[in-house]
C-alpha cells in the first residue's frame, strides 16, 4: 500500500482491485479507491476513463468482475442497488434521472420510503402510526427541499424544474435515504459559474453535516478547489491518487489531460 | 369540498343507488343484470389498475385470478363436492390464493422487461385456463369443459340475495340484491385504490413505474414492490371471481379466455390508467357497450324494414370500431390520470 | 425413436408456419417496439381469400397447381394492402401516444377483422379445396406427407430470401437503421415513414403464405383461425427474442417441435396422467423457463441501459 493511501480517520468506503470488462472492453482494471468519514472525494478523468462504470459498480447497478468493495467495515452488497442504498450509498446520475412526472416534493419523499416502514395493512386501514410517519416523510422531504434552496417549488412537476433545479432536487432526493456517502454523477456539469459557486457551498454543507461525499467532474479547477482527495482514473486505470496539489503536479495526469509530450 | 362539489357529490350516490330500480322498471331484469356485470367488470379493472396503472407492468394474463377465486368459490359451495362454505370465508380465501397464484407466477417473471412480461402473464393464464378444462381426469376436480354448476347462491348473513324483498311496496329481486352487494365491493375497491395510490407504496409503485433503475437506487426493493403490486391486482381478481361464481350459479374454462384479459385491459387503457373515475368510466362503457349494440337489429329492422347484417356480428364489428376511434381520438385515455397527461402532452 | 422423428416432422412443419408468422411479429416489434396484435388476423384473411380464390378458380377448370399459385398471389397482394392499411389507419397516429394505446387499437382491429370475416365467410369452418396431392413417402416408419414436404421447403425458401433481403439489400440496411435509431435514420435521410410501411407490407405477406399453409396443412379455415395462430407465433417470437429475425425464425420452428413431442411424449413422461391436451401448457412452460434463464429470448440482445 502506498503512503497516499493511508486513510485519514476511519475508512469509509474501501474499494479494492476492482475490474469490470464489457465484451472486449476493459472498462475498470484494478482501480482501489480509499474514502474517509467526513471527507470530499473527487474522482476524475478523461472521457470514457471508468468513472461512472466505477459510480455504478459502486452502487450495485454492475457487478463487478474482480476486487472487493467494503463499506463501514463490512462487504458492500454486490449487484443489488437498493440494497446498497439501504446500506448508506445514495448516488445522482449523469443524465439526470428524477421520477420526471411525480411533483417535486413527491421525488424527495420517494427517497425516504427506505428508512420508513408503513405498509399495505397500514395504508388500507389508514392507522395513526401510518399518519404520522406519512406526516413525518412530507415534512422532512420539506426540509430537504428548503436544504437545498427549492423550498418554493415542491408542488411542481419534477420535470418543467430549470437544469440547476433537477441537480438540486436529485442531491435532495438523494439525501433523504440518510446516506453515509454521497455520490454525485458530474453534478456541475451544465452549470454556469455562479451556479457551480453555490454547488460547492451545497456538497461542503453536507459533508458538513456528516455525509462523506465521492463526486466525479471534468472541471479539474473545481474539483481542486473542493476535494480533499482525488482519484484520477484513464483508460480504466487509477493513474494517480492524492491530495488535489499533488494529483495535479502528477506527470501522468498532465499527459493523460493535455496529451503526450506535453508533461 | 365546497358547495357545489358536495352536490355533485350526492347527486352521484342518489343516482347510484337509484339506478337499478330505474333499469328495472324501464328496461327489465336483463338490464339490471348487465349492470350487475358491470360492476364487477369495475371491480376486476381497478384490480388490474393497480398492476398496469400504477406499478407499470402490462399483466395480458389477469382473468387466472378471477378464474381462481371463481373455481375456488365453486368448488367449496356446490354439489361439486358437497361442501357448503359460506361467502365470508370463501371470498377471502378466493383473495389470498389468488395473490398466492401471482407470487407464483411473478417470483420468477418479474425481473423481465415489459412485453416479455405480458408473454410471460398471458401464458400463465391459458395454462391456468387449460388446465381447468383437462383437470376432470384422472380425478375429477374442476369437471372440466362442463364446468361446476348449482353453485351456491350469495347469502350475507340472514340477507338471502336470491329472494325478492319488499321494502315499502318496492320490489327488489335477486339482480337488485346483487347490484347492491357488488356495489359495496367496488365501493370498498375504490377507497381501498385511493388509499394505496396515497400510500408510501403507491408513491414507491409510482417512481418504479417512471423510472425503475433510479427507484432501485433510492433503495425501493424493486422486485418486492411488484410482487406486492401483482398480489393486491390478484386479490381483487379473486374475490371478483367468487362473487362472480355465486351470482351466475356456474362456471366453466369458457368465462375465462384470453379475451377477457384482454377485454379488462382496454377498459383500464381506454378509461385512463392509473386515474380510478378513469377505469371506473371504461369498465362501465366497455361492459355495457356491447350489450347495447344489442339493439342493432332491431335498429336494423326499424330503418330498412328487415335485417340485412347478422346483428351479432355487427354489435362486435362497431365495438372493435369504437374502441380503435376512441384510443385514436383520445390516445390518454377518456380521464386521464394527471400525470399521464403531462406524459403524452410533453412528447409531442 | 420412429415417433421421435414422426413427431419432428410434425414440429418442423408446425413450426415453420409459426416462423413465418413470428417474423411479422418481430420486424414490426423491432422497428417500432409494438405488439401487433392483429397481426394473426392477418393470417386468417390470408387463408380466407386463398380459399375462396381456390374453389373459384378451380371451379373455372384451371389446373390445381396454377389455381394454388394464383390464390397464394391474391393472398398474398390482399393481405399486403391490409397490413399497409392497418398501419396507416390505426398505428401512425399514434407513434408519439402512450406505448399501451397502439395496443388497444391493434386489439380492436383485431376485433374488426374477425368479425368482417365472419360476415363475409361465414362462422362455419370452410374446407380447404384438396388441391395438393395426397402422397406421401415413408422412410424408416417416417411418413412425410407432400404438403408437409412444400411448406417446409417454401418457409425456408422465404426465411432465406428474408435474410438476404435485410442483410444485403439497402432497403434491409435502412430498415435496421430504423429499428436501430428512427430519429437518427431520418437525419440519414431514410423515409422511415415507408420503411415502416414497407416493414408492415413484408410481415403481411409472409403471413398470408403461412394463412394457406396452415389452412392447406389442417384442410380447414374460419374466421378465429388467426386468434391461437397468432398467439403462438407471437410465443415463437418472444422464444427467439422480440426484435430478432433470425431469432423468430428459430424460435417457431422450436415452439413447434416442442409442441409436437409435448403432445406426443407429456403421456409417457407422466405415467398417462397428463394427455396430449396439456401441449400448449408445456410450450408456455418451456417459454418461462427459457425467459427467466435468458430474460431477452434465445438470440435477444442484452439490452443494456445507459446510465
Amino acid at each position: 500500500m502506498s503512503r497516499s493511501e493511508v486513510s485519514q480517520g476511519g475508512a469509509l468506503l474501501k474499494a479494492v482491485g476492482v475490474g469490470k470488462r464489457f465484451g472486449g472492453l476493459r472498462a475498470l482494471h484494478d482501480v482501489s479507491l480509499v474514502l474517509g468519514e467526513g471527507t470530499i472525494t473527487g474522482l476524475i478523468g478523461p472521457n470514457g476513463a471508468g468513472k461512472t462504470t466505477f459510480f455504478n459498480v459502486l452502487t450495485g447497478i454492475y457487478k463487478p468482475d474482480a476486487g472487493t468493495v467494503h463499506f463501514s467495515g463490512e462487504p458492500l452488497p454486490v449487484g443489488r442497488p437498493h440494497a446498497v442504498a439501504t446500506r448508506g450509498i445514495a448516488r445522482t446520475f449523469q443524465n439526470i434521472r428524477l421520477f420526471s412526472n411525480m411533483t417535486v416534493l413527491e421525488n424527495v419523499m420517494v427517497g425516504r420510503h427506505v428508512r420508513t416502514h408503513a405498509g399495505v395493512l397500514g395504508a388500507v386501514f389508514k392507522t395513526a402510526a401510518t399518519c404520522r410517519e406519512e406526516a413525518a416523510i412530507a415534512a422532512s422531504a420539506r426540509g430537504l427541499l428548503d436544504y437545498v434552496g427549492i423550498a418554493g417549488q415542491a408542488q411542481r412537476i419534477a420535470g418543467t424544474l430549470s437544469y440547476g433545479d433537477q441537480r438540486r432536487l436529485e442531491i435532495a432526493r438523494a439525501l433523504a435515504t440518510e446516506p453515509k456517502l454521497l455520490a454525485l454523477d458530474e453534478p456541475a456539469a451544465g452549470m454556469n459559474a455562479t451556479e457551480r459557486t453555490q454547488l460547492a457551498d451545497l456538497v461542503r454543507r453536507v459533508r458538513d453535516d456528516g455525509t462523506a461525499i465521492l463526486l466525479i467532474e471534468h472541471d479539474v479547477k473545481w474539483v481542486a478547489r473542493l476535494c480533499d482527495r482525488i482519484t484520477v482514473l484513464d483508460y480504466g486505470e487509477r493513474i494517480a491518487e492524492g491530495s488535489p496539489q499533488e494529483v495535479l503536479a502528477h506527470p501522468k495526469v498532465i499527459e493523460a489531460y493535455l496529451g503526450r509530450g506535453a508533461a | 369540498m365546497n358547495a357545489r362539489s358536495r352536490f355533485i357529490n350526492w347527486g352521484a350516490a342518489v343516482l347510484v343507488l337509484a339506478l337499478p330500480f330505474a333499469t328495472h322498471a324501464l328496461l327489465g331484469q336483463g338490464w339490471v343484470r348487465i349492470l350487475d356485470f358491470a360492476l364487477l367488470y369495475v371491480l376486476l379493472a381497478l384490480g388490474l389498475n393497480i398492476v398496469v396503472g400504477y406499478a407499470g407492468l402490462l399483466d395480458l394474463g389477469y382473468v387466472a385470478f378471477f378464474a381462481v377465486g371463481a373455481y375456488c368459490y365453486a368448488l367449496f359451495a356446490s354439489p361439486q363436492f358437497d361442501l357448503h362454505w359460506p361467502l365470508w370465508v370463501l371470498l377471502p380465501m378466493g383473495a389470498l390464493l389468488a395473490a398466492c397464484f401471482g407470487v407464483l407466477l411473478g417470483t420468477p417473471t418479474l425481473g423481465l422487461r415489459g412485453d416479455y412480461l405480458a408473454i410471460v402473464t398471458l401464458g400463465f393464464g391459458e395454462i391456468i385456463r387449460i388446465f381447468l378444462n383437462n383437470l376432470n381426469a384422472p380425478v375429477n376436480i374442476t369437471n372440466g369443459p362442463q364446468g361446476v354448476s348449482l353453485i351456491d347462491p350469495l347469502h350475507v348473513g340472514p340477507w338471502f340475495l336470491e329472494k325478492t324483498y319488499h321494502v315499502g311496496g318496492i320490489e327488489i329481486p335477486l339482480v337488485i340484491n346483487i347490484y347492491f352487494l357488488f356495489l359495496v365491493a367496488v365501493g370498498l375497491a375504490i377507497r381501498l385504490s385511493q388509499r394505496l395510490e396515497g400510500s408510501r407504496i403507491g408513491r414507491a409503485w409510482a417512481a418504479i413505474r417512471e423510472d425503475e433503475l433510479a427507484a432501485a437506487s433510492m433503495g425501493l426493493n424493486t422486485r418486492n414492490l411488484k410482487l406486492l403490486a401483482f398480489a393486491m391486482g390478484a386479490t381483487f381478481g379473486g374475490v371478483s371471481g367468487g362473487l362472480f361464481a355465486g351470482f351466475q350459479g356456474f362456471v366453466s374454462p369458457e368465462s375465462f379466455t384470453l379475451q377477457e384479459s384482454v377485454m379488462i385491459l382496454c377498459m383500464v387503457v381506454l378509461g385512463g390508467m392509473g386515474n380510478i373515475a378513469g377505469v371506473v368510466l371504461g369498465a362501465v362503457l366497455l361492459s355495457v357497450l356491447p350489450e347495447a349494440l344489442r339493439g342493432l337489429g332491431g335498429l336494423q329492422e326499424f330503418l330498412f324494414g328487415k335485417v340485412w347484417v347478422d346483428p351479432s356480428n355487427l354489435r362486435l364489428l362497431v365495438f372493435g370500431i369504437a374502441l380503435v376511434l376512441m384510443m385514436l381520438l383520445r390516445p390518454e385515455g377518456l380521464l386521464p390520470a394527471r400525470a399521464r397527461q403531462r406524459e403524452f402532452h410533453e412528447s409531442q | 425413436m420412429d415417433i421421435f422423428l414422426q413427431q419432428l416432422v410434425n414440429g418442423l412443419t408446425l413450426g415453420s408456419i409459426y416462423a413465418l408468422v413470428a417474423l411479422g411479429y418481430t420486424m414490426v416489434y423491432g422497428i417500432m417496439e409494438l405488439i401487433n396484435f392483429a397481426h394473426g388476423d392477418v393470417v386468417m384473411v390470408g387463408a380466407m381469400v386463398a380459399l375462396t380464390a381456390l374453389q373459384v378458380l378451380t371451379g373455372w377448370g384451371l389446373p390445381p397447381g396454377i389455381a394454388l399459385a394464383m390464390a397464394v398471389a391474391m393472398a398474398m397482394a390482399v393481405c399486403m394492402v391490409l397490413g399497409l392499411a392497418i398501419e396507416r389507419v390505426a398505428y401512425r397516429p399514434l407513434r408519439r401516444a402512450p406505448k399501451l394505446a397502439p395496443l388497444i387499437t391493434a386489439i380492436g382491429l383485431s376485433i374488426v377483422l374477425q368479425q368482417l370475416a365472419a360476415l363475409i365467410w361465414g362462422r362455419s369452418y370452410r374446407s380447404f379445396p384438396a388441391v395438393l396431392p395426397a402422397d406421401s413417402v415413408s422412410w424408416h416408419g417416417v411418413i412425410i406427407t407432400s404438403i408437409q414436404a412444400l411448406i417446409i421447403v417454401l418457409a425456408a425458401l422465404l426465411m432465406a430470401v428474408l435474410l438476404l433481403l435485410v442483410k444485403r439489400t439497402a432497403l434491409g440496411r435502412a430498415m435496421r437503421a430504423t429499428a436501430q435509431n428512427p430519429g437518427v435514420a431520418q437525419l440519414m435521410g431514410v423515409n422511415t415513414d415507408r420503411i415502416i410501411a414497407l416493414t408492415f407490407a413484408l410481415g403481411s405477406v409472409l403471413a398470408a403464405v403461412a394463412g394457406v399453409m396452415v389452412a392447406a396443412y389442417y384442410n380447414v379455415g374460419n374466421y378465429t383461425m388467426g386468434f391461437m395462430l397468432g398467439l403462438k407465433a407471437f410465443t415463437a417470437a418472444v422464444l427467439g427474442g422480440i426484435g430478432n429475425i433470425p431469432g423468430a425464425m428459430l424460435g417457431g420452428l422450436l415452439l413447434g417441435v416442442v409442441e409436437a413431442m409435448g403432445a406426443g411424449y407429456i403421456g409417457d413422461l407422466t405415467g398417462g396422467y397428463f394427455g396430449s391436451n396439456y401441449k400448449d401448457v408445456f410450450a408456455f412452460l418451456v417459454l418461462i423457463g427459457v425467459l427467466v434463464f435468458h430474460p431477452n429470448g434465445l438470440l435477444g440482445s442484452r439490452a443494456r441501459e445507459k446510465v
